[in-house]
């Protein structure tokens, strides 16, 4: 009985040193049951969202989110650095360090491409309708059943 | 003045030159202290360079996954300038069926604004990949794949070009450095119109760059086969036959043969260069298509017309 006690205790402090914050870098990405991208969807986390992150494997890290729901977020979607707010609103932490302010989205950004809609450099038309060109899950899953596409080990 | 003196001179200026198109600061740091201390330098002049150098360190680290977004944004609406965009909903859906259906398998499967694929109505024979995710091909190339699986090559190509970052590492290192840096030790208050604009310049400049690369210069060689090789990866976790990469680049080779010097073939290796490095890779070349992947793979390519 002291030694499973000894264990559980040993995991959950070993967990505790391991779990890191890190925050969303992406727009939107989807929080899976299981570490693959064909695995269920169990959330959606925004942009700036901070995450406890425990140790990666294989590019999946284990998350738990602000509510104790826990899932796995691929690392291209994670930065170890903090969002702080996004620049250029009022909002903006007083004090934050130039890497939280670059990852805010200060430098190139909406109101650099503004501006060049406003001068006429370029037509985002197309760009804007690219963006709407969404594939969901499911969509990839029956493409990939009907096409016979073995594996999708990741 | 003596060789005694000449050679510290030339030897720290050898370093500093290194450093300068290195751009390493650990290694700026060493330069700018020999050619301070050979008297080429002033002490102010040394910690410019120095400061430079860690600028530039310091910028491409900075480049954040929406930084590339907005930069591939306006990457993508100038190619649309040369090339324009083909509406075919048909063709424009298949594409970004199977190019996000490879793209969750990528080493990088989120961008911050995802991967998105759109067809271009040119002949040429030609792709593009805007930095984040946006992804161009032309009517030539879709034209010149008689499968999905040698379209998916295509898409695997392009998107492997993406995760490694090569759109960005085109920019000239000095645009970041000025635009990332500078911007980044102001406050994070809304910026003022003199700033805007200094900004939008670097920004403009820096998707000039990149532009060039895509269009006219190429990737180099070697980023090249990088994206070759790890395409190849990237269809054998789709599921995808990676024979069907060499099949592609055999056909390109033979259709390019009559276009020397344009379009593909001016921004790529040639294709049996490239055939012929990556059969040694592989583990199995041989490639017979699928018979329902060929079936929608043609129902797409209907609606397509070839020749403009």
């Amino acid at each position: 009985m002291k030694s499973k006690l000894f264990i559980v205790l040993f995991m959950a402090s070993a967990c505790m040193v391991f779990a890191a914050s890190m925050s969303v870098q992406v727009r939107s990405c989807k929080v899976r049951e299981t570490p693959s991208q064909l695995g269920r969807v169990i959330g959606t986390l925004e942009y700036g969202t901070a995450v406890q992150a425990g140790v990666p494997q294989q590019g999946w890290y284990p998350v738990t989110m602000a509510d104790g729901m826990k899932g796995w977020l691929h690392e291209s979607a994670l930065s170890k650095k903090t969002v702080a707010m996004r620049a250029g609103t009022t909002d903006v932490a007083v004090g934050v360090s130039s890497d939280e302010v670059a990852l805010a989205g200060k430098g190139f950004n909406e109101q650099v491409e503004a501006k060049l809609k406003t001068d006429g450099v370029f037509d985002f038309t197309w760009v804007d309708r690219m963006m709407t060109f969404h594939v969901d899950p499911d969509q990839i899953r029956a493409f990939r059943e009907q096409g016979r596409l073995p594996g999708g080990d990741q | 003045m003596n060789a005694k003196h000449v050679y510290p001179i030339v030897g720290s200026v050898g370093v500093l030159a290194a450093v300068l198109f290195s751009g390493c600061a650990e290694v700026a740091d060493l330069g700018s202290q020999l050619a301070q201390d050979a008297g080429v330098i002033s002490a102010s002049q040394a910690e410019s360079i120095n400061r430079s150098a860690h600028a530039i360190d310091k910028a491409q680290e900075q480049l954040t996954p929406e930084q590339e977004y907005y930069i591939g944004r306006a990457v993508a609406a100038k190619v649309f300038q040369t090339y324009p965009p083909m509406d075919q909903p048909q063709v424009n859906s298949y594409l970004n069926l199977l190019g996000q259906s490879l793209a969750i398998f990528s080493n990088r499967p989120e961008t911050y604004g995802g991967y998105h694929f759109l067809l271009l109505d040119s002949d040429e024979i030609n792709a593009f990949a805007a930095p984040g995710g946006l992804i161009l091909v032309t009517r030539g190339m879709v034209g010149c794949c008689t499968n999905e699986d040698e379209l998916a090559a295509v898409l695997a190509h392009e998107i492997c070009h993406v995760e490694m970052k090569h759109g960005l590492h085109a920019i000239k290192q000095g645009r970041l450095t000025e635009a990332l840096m500078v911007v980044a030790e102001e406050s994070a208050r809304q910026l003022g119109n003199e700033e805007l604009q200094s900004l939008t310049d670097d920004f403009v400049d820096s998707v000039g760059d990149v532009v060039m690369t895509l269009t006219t210069k190429g990737y180099s060689r070697m980023q090249e086969h990088d994206a070759d090789a790890a395409a190849v990866q990237l269809l054998r976790r789709a599921g995808y036959p990676e024979g069907a990469m060499i099949t592609m680049l055999q056909r390109m080779d033979q259709r390019l043969a009559s276009a020397r010097g344009l379009g593909f073939a001016k921004t790529h290796p040639s294709a049996k260069s490239r055939a012929d490095l990556l059969k040694a890779t592989l583990t199995d070349s041989r490639f017979i298509p699928d018979a329902s992947r060929q079936e929608r793979f043609s129902v797409a390519m209907r609606s397509m017309p070839t020749n403009r």
